[in-house]
């Protein structure tokens, strides 16, 4: 009896007693959430372009941050550190293409799915390789720390994360909206044999979706790396990213911001006003549980391509 | 032409076979280190610095002293990446090396060491758990080859508790005091809980907790609660990328770090360094000194480092971590010594070697001898007490190094003796252990 008052009462209770700070526990989500839209975007770009679930995004995060860091402890300008690094990651994104992904071409999803996991352990082990495992501080002057707004505490760096993910949001719709290359990869994305049919060339758009990949996982490793320092953790952020896309939709841009929106709002007010009913810690699997809810009845997110298969 | 070709074929022969004899005999008079290290993965950070202080002190005694007393320490690492079935799996591949086996385990990962604690026991292989671990390992009849030195993770409590209260004005001024703990939610964060509440009930302070789970890369919500509580003092339970989130989340309520303290596994560099300026005034426990000052680590310079070898940069030795590996080596090769008394100067087992362990008794005459006075506690293990009733000294960070701030702490050792008792006599009954009585084993040794 305690304990369904606890779970189904006592929650509610606590949030009508101090409404500030149940807001103030709101937006923290929010903002955090927003964070892992940043991560969630890299997975959508290159599932919604080639159908590959990419195992590697949350390595990719790590090694955009590590290039860049590395070359700034070196003693590289912030400046010539980001073109160096963006460099990187079309580089990388022309490697997958070339190794990976064009030997691999009329394989079923799951082996490039499989050829992809095979990608992450070896970012990660070069990136340990050529920059050590130490922990590395990220300072490219990104405002961070306390800010009371209308009586709600909440970081200046999250502020910062929210606008990027905003501008990036916008960027890419229009990108893929408004553009050439965007058209072309919307085709690729309703129908790969139908784009190949009319010559879209499909080595070039792995490309294109791969360093548009790469160059989102350098601003999420920038954005997380100042927050916690660049780490080899950082490449468990992608952990937060997978409920994310559940809930958005694999194959929706803006999807992945509100699924963020949402696993972020939830998981904190679950945290704060749950948590201690079911024993503290509850933030990871609570995203996880949402997810699952969502995918038993909307098992294509909320903006996902529902996908109906005709046997 | 016939008869010198076969005159070469001698002596080639026999010079072969003399230097592979002496390989051979070298490779005998060898003492075999098993090293359960994590180089990679996102512990790495933490794991590297202890293993590279850790084989330095090993490569030391050999290039320094030739051994221990005379025997070669030979040791070879295995990667775990902080994973427990890697963990196994690594002890089972080297607990058969070297001419006698594997000496010693230190898993330095209290998962691991969970995992090992029965097989080390089967096997007769010592579980080093140097402040890790079960704490109720320290009962020695009921976990005869598990040992703790120099304090657990109730007796680190203990003396957090000590520290507060010192602040506070004494221990009576603790009642009515608000002191939360943010732990790791996993059995190493746990350990600390029933001593932290037991103290509350003594002292007087409300006590709270909060878990965050692994690996701490987000705890926004438990530091907007934490901001609402108002706690006096916030103690922590963490490890890895959890300890450096934990501290600028603190910053980020504004809470004051001078009121902030962890335990020794959230208290070195990579812990408060991406905090930047935030993490400035943050403090933690350490059962062991700081710095690279001590003679013990000036050898290390000059016999490893100066020779060029050593596993570091020589701008990481004497960082915290690195510290607590040369610490744990130098506990174990202590041993080492104190068996090789009793039992010859060659290479041991490990049921030999846990003889040492159990009369380590490391004085500090001993400690300056080995010139690492202020770096080591003074411990005495004995057949029952496997801890050795070491001490806990307090450090703060001052935004570049860290800094000792207290003299050694002594825990309440005899609150905290009746806790192990009980918890491991509780594991006896359920595994169907029957503790030994330590008089006989020391009058069987005697």
């Amino acid at each position: 009896m305690h304990f369904l008052y606890t779970v189904l009462i006592d929650p509610f209770v606590q949030i009508a007693g101090d409404p500030r700070f149940f807001v103030e526990v709101l937006t923290g989500g929010l903002l955090t959430g927003v964070m892992y839209s940043l991560v969630a975007l890299g997975f959508v770009i290159i599932y919604k372009a080639s159908r590959v679930f990419n195992f590697a995004q949350g390595t990719m995060v790590l090694f955009a941050a590590l290039m860049l860091v590395g070359q700034m402890e070196m003693g590289a300008p912030a400046w010539l550190a980001l073109g160096t690094t963006c460099g990187v990651m079309v580089g990388l994104a022309f490697a997958v293409e070339r190794l990976v992904l064009r030997p691999m071409v009329n394989q079923s999803e799951i082996i490039l799915f499989m050829a992809t996991l095979g990608i992450s352990f070896f970012l990660e082990g070069l990136g340990q390789l050529m920059w050590g495992g130490d922990v590395h501080t990220l300072e490219l002057g990104i405002p961070s720390g306390p800010l009371t707004l209308g009586g709600i505490l909440v970081n200046k760096l999250d502020l910062v994360g929210a606008a990027v993910a905003g501008l990036l949001v916008t960027a890419l719709a229009l990108f893929f909206r408004w553009t050439s290359v965007g058209r072309v990869l919307r085709a690729v994305a309703d129908d790969h044999q139908a784009a190949l049919s009319v010559g879209v060339p499909l080595k070039v758009v792995w490309v294109i979706v791969w360093t548009m990949a790469g160059l989102v996982a350098l601003v999420a490793g920038i954005m997380w790396g100042s927050s916690l320092g660049v780490q080899f953790s950082l490449s468990l952020v992608a952990l937060k990213a997978l409920p994310v896309l559940i809930l958005g939709g694999f194959t929706s841009v803006p999807g992945a911001i509100v699924g963020g929106l949402i696993v972020g709002a939830t998981e904190k007010v679950g945290e704060v006003f749950w948590g201690p009913a079911l024993g503290g810690a509850v933030e990871n699997w609570f995203a996880y549980l949402l997810a699952l809810i969502f995918l038993l009845f909307r098992p294509q997110g909320l903006f996902g391509e529902r996908i109906i298969e005709r046997v | 032409m016939k008869a010198w070709k076969g005159a070469i074929g001698v002596v080639a022969a026999a010079v072969a076979a003399g230097l592979l004899v002496g390989g051979v005999a070298e490779a005998q008079n060898e003492q075999f280190v098993p090293r359960l290290v994590y180089r990679t993965g996102p512990y790495a950070p933490n794991g590297i610095p202890f293993a590279d202080g850790y084989a330095d002190y090993l490569d030391l005694v050999n290039a320094r002293d030739r051994g221990v007393g005379g025997v070669k320490i030979t040791y070879e690492e295995c990667e775990t990446a902080y994973n427990n079935d890697k963990g196994v799996e690594c002890y089972e591949r080297l607990k058969h090396k070297g001419p006698t086996g594997a000496s010693w385990v230190d898993p330095l990962s209290t998962g691991i060491s969970y995992a090992l604690l029965e097989r080390t026991a089967a096997d007769k292989i010592p579980l080093i758990m140097m402040g890790y671990g079960r704490a109720d390992a320290s009962y020695g009849p009921v976990f005869p080859y598990a040992f703790t030195y120099p304090a657990t993770y109730w007796a680190g409590a203990d003396a957090i508790i000590q520290y507060v209260g010192s602040q506070e004005g004494g221990l009576d001024k603790l009642k009515g005091k608000k002191i939360a703990l943010v732990y790791h939610d996993s059995a190493y964060g746990k350990e600390p809980i029933a001593t932290l509440e037991k103290l509350s009930q003594r002292y007087g302070y409300q006590f709270s907790k909060f878990a965050v789970a692994h690996p701490g890369l987000e705890q926004k919500a438990t530091w907007l609660e934490i901001r609402r509580l108002r706690p006096n003092w916030v103690l922590m339970w963490g490890w890895g990328v959890m300890n450096s989130t934990a501290v600028k989340e603190a910053a980020a309520i504004g809470y004051p770090m001078t009121h902030f303290v962890g335990i020794w596994w959230s208290a070195s560099e990579p812990d408060v360094e991406p905090a930047g300026a935030a993490g400035k005034g943050y403090k933690a426990a350490n059962i062991t000194g700081v710095g690279a000052k001590f003679p013990v680590i000036q050898d290390i310079l000059k016999y490893v480092y100066g020779k060029g070898g050593g596993h570091a940069t020589k701008a990481k030795v004497g960082e915290v971590l690195y510290d607590r590996g040369v610490v744990n080596a130098i506990y174990d090769t202590e041993a080492l010594r104190i068996a090789q008394a009793r039992y010859g100067k060659k290479p041991l087992t490990g049921e030999q070697i846990q003889w040492g362990f159990e009369h380590l008794n490391l004085t500090a005459g001993r400690i300056k001898q080995l010139g690492a006075a202020g770096l080591v506690t003074p411990i005495h293990v004995t057949c029952t007490d496997h801890e050795g009733g070491g001490d806990v000294k307090i450090q703060q960070w001052d935004g570049h190094h860290w800094k000792t701030i207290t003299d050694w702490i002594k825990p309440h050792r005899r609150m905290l003796w009746e806790m192990y008792k009980a918890s491991a006599l509780a594991y006896a009954k359920e595994k169907g252990i029957t503790p030994r009585d330590c008089s006989k084993v020391e009058a069987a040794a005697k």
